[in-house]
């Protein structure tokens, strides 16, 4: 663990190799160093799910994971979930269902329910509530991104 | 007449995607921690860990000398007080003479990174005399040793008072057959939206400083900035970036906005502060811990003869809206009923603890909790089912209140009527078996407040500019706050249902007080009725160019001219006509651009007393919810099964947007019902994350039927009232008036956890009461 060198390891696909301190945080990585500031911050403890990135496939608070941890593995942030064109289906029907409002925790949604969608193409509405229940959302009352998740399942 | 017709336009009615959901889906959407300027500097807050202390001196040499630290500011720098409400100007940027509370500001620092700027808070010694904690309002509302405020009343903390009386209260209250009462106690709740507040401050050569910020109301950060800073308001530009939510929490000018501005200016750099989560809940402005008295007098029949109220209002350390508060309080229990006589006694007091403000159905939320189960009380003495007694004494349209409010379209009768029938609640009401009950909570609220905070200058309440070029897109210009709600897609959508065009030729700017006209932004639901209605005013007057362009080229009068799908034709023959870009081209002639102002003014209503204005608005929503719930009585939890929301906003405009509204309040609602309270051990808040706030799970949020019922209002933009608070307000009493014909059990505490369902349980027992067989 205790290494000074440069950090290497796949974002959204492609490699990249960039200086980083020990104690440096996935997200203030991501969104301070990378810029990509898709990756929300919501609390800094792991309470809100608003900074959720992919670490090989699996939905990972960033603000509690030290970068090094991430060395050789594979970062998706929502700028990868998204295609150079158009949206995926997840983000087409969060925004067709109105699945979004303010927006802030959007972006950790869209992350938790793609690696849902592909674990488990066709799940059930307690699935869907256990998968989200990390990620807090105080305007919608969870019901359309719910609805949202269903329909880009179906879409699949 | 009935918004169930959605095919009596074009676009509105109908369901209608945020305009900026693909932005927010892609991550792309920016806020303003993602503002990132060349050189900028981190701000950083050093906050008073006394709940009261005079600040005699502030060493602040230790950290000046720190190694890249740019700037040191404290309290006496900036000491000009401002506040939201011009009448109670009694915040300063960072204090002055006293700490308030723990959280408040004492002193700040702009350095050149994070570590350095908390190193440099770290040197900061602050020599202060501790001064006596006032935790507890019901201390407060005698003379007291040390007034937290100089201004509090005769020497004690009260920081407003209000005496209303209408009617003969005490006589309506002796001929009454029935008399019921309750006493309320509420916890403080807050807003706890997922973006913590953050603000970008920088101030150029030019002599220009500019203010990215999360707030709600950018023009009353823009006023309070110029007053505390000394800059002629020309000279400032707000913008407001994308905001994480709001619902009240960043309606205030805050003091860190103005800070860092300040640290800005001392140091020539852009300047960031960002909130952690404990800054947010420290700062607070949620809704205030309440101590209500309601008594509700009614003859044999169920006719509602008086109402007699008090509150004691926790206000903590500033006044914030404390005032409209304190009579929102009272006010607010006016409709939906027709209540002859009314009395009210409501103070708020300062408390050493985190300011209370405005919060989501602010000021009616508590009231109609207590209100509303009196009401579910008297029901059961004159024996009367609660809808029986609700319909008996629904205040018809066009009618008045006896404090003068102007009533003008109410569907709730409708209201009533749906959530009767869709609910099963003549099967389901007593009928259910122990531990399974329905309730009935209903509500209103105003769709804006008529009386604008600020009256000088006199102006429109809104103001809405379009801009269209040969391009064809059609900019619109306005200061409404979209925070999630959807105000951009409404204003939007209104603009395109009025020209004829796809909504994808509408842009809604980024609020910039350099090119927005002024408006007051988003609170007490007031955007849909009054930027709604400036939209559609100025839609008009750009249909009305493009018209008499398109006339001109087809060679007829404008009156013969109508507005099809992205052109203009000849009304008895629309094979004939011209395109949008066409006209657009034609009408540009002799102009240019076209630019074009619509605004909205509220007609004067209300009575001439004191305080009359207070909870006047341009029309109200109303709503009727039935709450289902399931309590296991061996260990006091229960679950909220589902919610029938039958609510009039008028028209709905956007019904995703209304869904949402009403999906969200719910959710809002059953966390106060629920767990969600601010727990304080003295003056020091003790649960300052979103671990120990709890908002509910996914999975403890109901089914929710949503009927919305509403016929047009006569004066709402296509007939639209508001639907972003009132929904909130009946949730809580529907909860709590089903619990108690789930297990027999009255619950006039929030939050209802389960402990106390399970005390309310023993006490039941204790009584020997017996419900549904238990």
């Amino acid at each position: 663990m205790a290494r000074s060198g440069p950090l290497r390891f796949q974002l959204n696909g492609h490699p990249v190799e960039v200086p980083c301190e020990e104690a440096r945080v996935l997200l203030d990585l991501v969104r301070e160093d990378l810029r990509l500031t898709g990756t929300k911050r919501g609390c800094d403890l792991g309470t809100c799910g608003c900074c959720t990135v992919l670490l090989d496939g699996r939905p990972t608070l960033s603000c509690l994971t030290l970068a090094r941890l991430v060395e050789g593995r594979s970062v998706v942030t929502v700028e990868g979930a998204s295609p150079p064109q158009g949206l995926s289906p997840v983000q087409k029907a969060f925004v067709e269902l109105g699945a979004t409002q303010c927006g802030f925790c959007t972006p950790g949604f869209v992350l938790t329910a793609t690696a849902l969608l592909r674990s488990s193409p066709h799940p059930s509405r307690e699935e869907i509530e256990r998968a989200i229940s990390g990620n807090l959302c105080r305007c919608t009352g969870y019901l359309k991104i719910i609805e949202a998740i269903q329909a880009a399942a179906e879409v699949r | 007449m009935s918004t169930a017709t959605p095919d009596a336009y074009r676009l509105l009615g109908r369901r209608i995607p945020y305009v900026e959901g693909p932005l927010k889906v892609t991550g792309r959407a920016e806020y303003t921690d993602d503002i990132q300027r060349p050189g900028m500097l981190v701000g950083r807050l050093l906050r008073s860990p006394w709940p009261h202390a005079r600040l005699r001196s502030l060493d602040v040499s230790a950290a000046r000398a720190l190694p890249g630290v740019h700037a040191v500011l404290t309290g006496e720098r900036y000491p000009t007080p401002f506040g939201v409400l011009p009448i109670t100007h009694d915040e300063t940027a960072i204090a002055v003479d006293k700490a308030r509370y723990i959280g408040d500001i004492i002193a700040a620092v702009a350095a050149q990174d994070e570590r350095t700027a908390e190193a440099a808070l770290s040197l900061i010694h602050a020599d202060v005399e501790p001064l006596p904690e006032y935790s507890d309002p019901r201390g407060g509302v005698s003379p007291v040793p040390e007034p937290i405020h100089a201004r509090g009343l005769a020497g004690s903390n009260i920081q407003k008072e209000v005496l209303q009386h209408f009617g003969d209260v005490d006589a309506a209250i002796a001929r009454a057959a029935a008399t019921t009462r309750v006493r309320g106690t509420f916890a403080g709740v807050t807003h706890a939206f997922t973006e913590p507040m953050a603000t970008v401050a920088e101030a150029t050569p030019d002599g220009r400083l500019t203010v990215w910020s999360a707030t709600q109301v950018p023009h009353y950060l823009h006023r309070a900035l110029s007053e505390v800073l000394g800059i002629p308001m020309h000279r400032i530009r707000v913008i407001k970036p994308e905001v994480g939510g709001g619902f009240g929490g960043k309606s205030d000018p805050l003091p860190h906005e103005i800070v860092c501005a300040a640290l800005a200016i001392e140091t020539g750099r852009p300047v960031k502060i960002l909130f952690d989560r404990e800054d947010v809940f420290f700062t607070n402005h949620g809704r205030h811990p309440t101590q209500n008295d309601v008594r509700v007098a009614a003859e044999a029949d169920g006719t509602l003869l008086a109402y007699d109220i008090e509150a004691l209002i926790d206000g903590g350390a500033w006044s914030s809206f404390g005032t409209v508060t304190t009579y929102y309080n009272g006010v607010l229990a006016m409709g939906p009923y027709r209540v002859p006589n009314f009395r009210y006694k409501g103070r708020r007091v300062y408390t050493t603890k985190p300011p209370s403000g405005a919060m989501r159905a602010h000021g009616g939320t508590n009231i109609r909790y207590s209100i509303e189960v009196a009401l579910d009380m008297l029901a059961e003495k004159v024996g009367l089912d609660p809808f029986a007694l609700r319909e008996k004494n629904a205040l018809p349209p066009n009618s008045t209140t006896v404090n003068e409010f102007r009533i003008t379209s109410t569907s709730f009768r409708q209201c009533l009527a749906a959530a009767r029938e869709k609910s099963g609640w003549d099967r389901k009401f007593r009928q259910l078996p122990y531990g399974r009950g329905v309730g009935l909570g209903c509500g209103f609220y105003i769709s804006g407040s008529n009386s604008p905070i600020h009256f000088t200058p006199k102006m429109p309440q809104s103001t809405v500019h379009l801009k269209v070029d040969m391009d064809g897109g059609i900019a619109v210009q306005s200061m409404q706050a979209d925070i999630g709600q959807g105000s951009n897609t409404l204003l939007a959508a209104i603009v395109a249902e009025v020209l004829g065009v796809d909504l994808e030729r509408v842009h809604v700017q980024r609020v910039d007080s350099d090119v927005s006209p002024v408006d007051l932004g988003s609170y007490s639901s007031r955007v849909t009725f009054m930027m709604g209605n400036a939209a559609r005013a100025a839609a008009e007057q750009l249909k009305g160019k493009l018209v008499v362009a398109a006339a001109e080229l087809l060679a007829r009068r404008p009156e013969e001219i109508a507005v099809g799908h992205e052109r203009f034709e000849i009304a008895n023959d629309p094979a004939t006509g011209v395109s949008f870009l066409e006209a657009l081209h034609k009408a540009m002639e002799s102009t240019g651009a076209l630019t074009v102002s619509g605004s909205f003014q509220t007609k004067p209503v209300g009575g001439t007393f004191k305080g009359a204005r207070a909870g006047t608005a341009p029309a109200y929503s109303f709503a009727a919810y039935v709450a289902e719930v399931d309590v296991d009585v061996e260990t006091g939890e229960y679950r909220v099964v589902k919610i029938w929301a039958a609510f009039d906003c008028g028209r709905a405009l956007n019904r995703l947007a209304v869904e949402g509204q009403i999906e969200g309040s719910i959710h809002m609602g059953l966390g106060q019902v629920m767990g969600e309270s601010m727990n304080y051990r003295g003056s020091r808040l003790f649960n300052p994350s979103l671990l120990e706030y709890k908002i509910p799970m996914p999975q403890q949020m109901p089914e929710v039927e949503i009927l919305l019922v509403g016929e047009d209002d006569p004066e709402g933009p296509f007939g639209a009232k508001e639907a972003g608070e009132g929904p909130l307000i009946a949730t809580l009493p529907a909860i709590g008036n089903a619990l108690y014909d789930a297990i027999g059990v009255r619950f006039t505490e929030l939050p209802i956890t389960p402990d106390r369902v399970l005390r309310g349980l023993d006490q039941r027992h204790a009584e020997h009461r017996s419900w549904k067989g238990d």
